[in-house]
């Protein structure tokens, strides 16, 4: 599904050369569930964000089903990831000046779809995460916990076969974020999304089929 | 989807009223400006009432003699249409009119001043007035040199205190007229149709200027259609070159086309070749063009600083939105319908408000007789800017945070 391959990232400023990832070789098979831990700054985002083609590695390869990603344009990259990805943040990113179910919807502006469909899809995601009845609400009438449920619905109303979440139980209570890790389980068993987390958390990612560790940008594990 | 834009739009609009009030004033002032100028030149320049055949005639208003060592300007003489206009090919009808000039009428210790127009028969029939009173002077009247007059509304109230003139007399330029029609106000700032007081040309006390190729005399040709307009203008410049200058050893040429009205106005504009009997309208569009994208640009510019950090405050949404696929395409597309939405709100602000503008200009009599209105076109006119200027000032900001780094993007927006 995904294949990382000796890839290396690095970031250059003017005087410093800073290497965030090396030698990372990783594959996540369909419908896994897999977690990167790691201390602080060891690079776990900056993979998660190569896995969903947010940013190119300096060296290697990411191919996504087989296919490196290397030759996509802009706007081939953009239509895969619309199609095949989707994203949890910890910090939610909800746009705050539209309503829950127009912030589900999103994803599915840039789909051929009438007015109706995308509504349709977008209640049925806010089903799932037991939000239908805060569809018209904002996201600043919410908890932190609903929020990540809406954002989930977001990163899940396109049927996407990859869902990358950063910490998405990062700024969330123990309770809440016990909410979030069911919700992922049960779309990753039951729909077979294959789900890669970033977290800072034990207990949640020994919740996960398989954990990858870095430190200082390597693989350590 | 476009639906979505315009929610989020109002929203962004609504909640960011300091930067809304900006944009909107600066957008409104500009389209105040363009919109008031809009108007000038179609009240002045454009088809109006009493020109309905203004897209097949052909105006004669300025002369230019010159030589190595001098030139000089001056209206054309009765004699240069006479004799060298009369029978060019695809002309329907010359009308030929001695410019307006200030006659006063002495009543009961008043002085009462009005523009007086020496014109013949044919300008009744290429122009068309609105009659209230009579009707206009005929052949006949000029041929045998009646002292018959058309007046204004205004005129008609000055002299005969609004009371029915036809029949009436009055005195202007020492001279006595009988009222046989009165028309509605013409606008001064249409120099063609516009005079107090129109009376046939063959009443003038003097019949020197018979004999002038230079003076005080413009001439209006209605060609037979559009395409014998280009034959008209030709065959007269062809002709002028057989022309006998009044001054040889001063001047050696005489410039004087026949042109639309806009080419016209064009001629007498900064950067126009004068001496070149060809239209000069697109030095004068270039020119014009040019001042008022100088004019939009500093707002424009203001307003592209304004959107920019407007957008780059919704950086996160932006990374949001690539990060779920949104092409750059898409992502241009909605911040220009934002930007498009705000200069349609500013236009139709600056709309309302030049609609206030133009009716104090027309209250204050500063030009009078016109009465200047934004109408359907002007409004084109403006819509048209206001889109343009939307586009203009939400192209480039839309375009750069489009090319923003969704990973930066998500952190922030900075690079």
């Amino acid at each position: 599904m995904i294949q990382l391959k000796d890839i290396e990232k690095v970031y250059r400023t003017d005087r410093i050369e800073t290497v965030a990832l090396a030698d990372v070789n990783l594959t996540v098979a369909e419908g896994g569930f897999v977690s990167i831990m790691g201390p602080s700054g060891c690079g776990k985002s900056t993979l998660l964000n190569l896995m969903g083609l947010l940013d190119a590695p300096t060296k290697g390869t990411v191919q996504i089903n087989g296919s490196p990603i290397a030759s996509y344009s802009d706007r081939a990259m953009a239509a895969l990831r619309n199609r095949d990805i989707g994203f949890v943040f910890q910090v939610f990113h909800l746009v705050t000046d539209l309503s829950v179910l127009d912030n589900v919807q999103i994803p599915l502006l840039y789909r051929r779809m009438s007015n109706a469909d995308r509504r349709t899809h977008a209640e049925a995601a806010l089903d799932r995460v037991g939000l239908s009845a805060r569809m018209h609400h904002f996201p600043s009438q919410l908890s932190g916990g609903q929020q990540q449920r809406v954002a989930i619905a977001r990163a899940i109303v396109g049927k996407p076969r990859i869902l990358l979440a950063d910490e998405p139980t990062g700024n969330l209570d123990s309770q809440m974020g016990d909410e979030i890790m069911s919700i992922l389980a049960t779309l990753n068993r039951e729909d077979r999304t294959t789900i890669v987390m970033v977290t800072h958390d034990q207990q949640k990612a020994a919740q996960t089929s398989r954990i990858v560790r870095l430190f200082d940008g390597r693989q350590v594990n | 989807m476009v639906r979505h834009y315009l929610v989020l739009a109002v929203k962004v609009l609504l909640r960011r009223k300091f930067f809304t009030f900006i944009s909107l004033f600066g957008i409104s002032f500009t389209l105040l400006v363009l919109t008031v100028i809009a108007a000038f030149f179609d009240h002045a320049l454009g088809p109006g009432q009493e020109e309905p055949r203004q897209r097949r005639t052909l105006y004669m208003e300025r002369t230019l003699m010159y030589g190595p060592h001098s030139t000089s300007g001056s209206s054309g003489g009765f004699k240069l249409f006479d004799r060298y206009a009369r029978d060019l090919p695809g002309l329907e009808r010359l009308s030929l009119h001695e410019n307006a000039r200030t006659v006063h009428t002495y009543l009961d210790g008043r002085k009462i001043s009005s523009t007086l127009k020496r014109t013949d028969d044919e300008y009744w029939r290429i122009l068309e007035f609105r009659f209230v009173e009579g009707t206009s002077f005929g052949t006949a009247d000029v041929a045998e040199a009646r002292f018959v007059a058309v007046i204004n509304v205004a005129t008609r109230d000055r002299i005969f205190g609004g009371w029915p003139a036809l029949g009436q007399t009055f005195e202007a330029d020492g001279q006595r007229f009988r009222v046989i029609g009165v028309v509605e106000n013409v606008s001064s700032l249409r120099s063609v149709p516009y005079a107090d007081i129109w009376v046939p040309y063959t009443t003038a006390k003097t019949d020197a200027f018979k004999r002038e190729i230079t003076g005080d005399w413009s001439a209006m040709a209605l060609a037979k259609d559009k395409a014998s307009m280009a034959a008209i203008h030709e065959e007269f410049n062809s002709r002028l070159l057989r022309v006998e200058l009044p001054n040889p050893r001063d001047y050696q040429a005489l410039v004087a086309p026949f042109e639309t009205r806009l080419a016209t106005f064009a001629r007498e504009m900064p950067l126009a070749d004068r001496k070149d009997p060809d239209s000069q309208v697109w030095r004068f569009v270039g020119l014009f063009t040019l001042l008022g994208l100088l004019f939009v640009l500093v707002p424009a510019v203001n307003l592209v600083n304004i959107n920019i950090s407007r957008i780059m405050e919704r950086a996160s949404e932006i990374g949001v939105r690539k990060a779920f696929g949104a092409p750059a395409r898409a992502l241009v597309g909605q911040f220009l319908v934002e930007n498009i939405l705000l200069t349609v709100i500013g236009g139709a602000v600056g709309f309302v408000l030049s609609i206030f503008v133009l009716q104090g200009v027309t209250d204050s009599g500063l030009f009078k007789y016109a009465h200047l209105t934004v109408n359907l076109r002007v409004f084109a006119y403006g819509m048209a800017f206001a889109v343009l200027f939307g586009l203009i000032s939400g192209v480039y900001p839309a375009w750069r945070m489009s090319r923003l780094n969704p990973v930066q993007a998500l952190k922030g927006g900075s690079r």
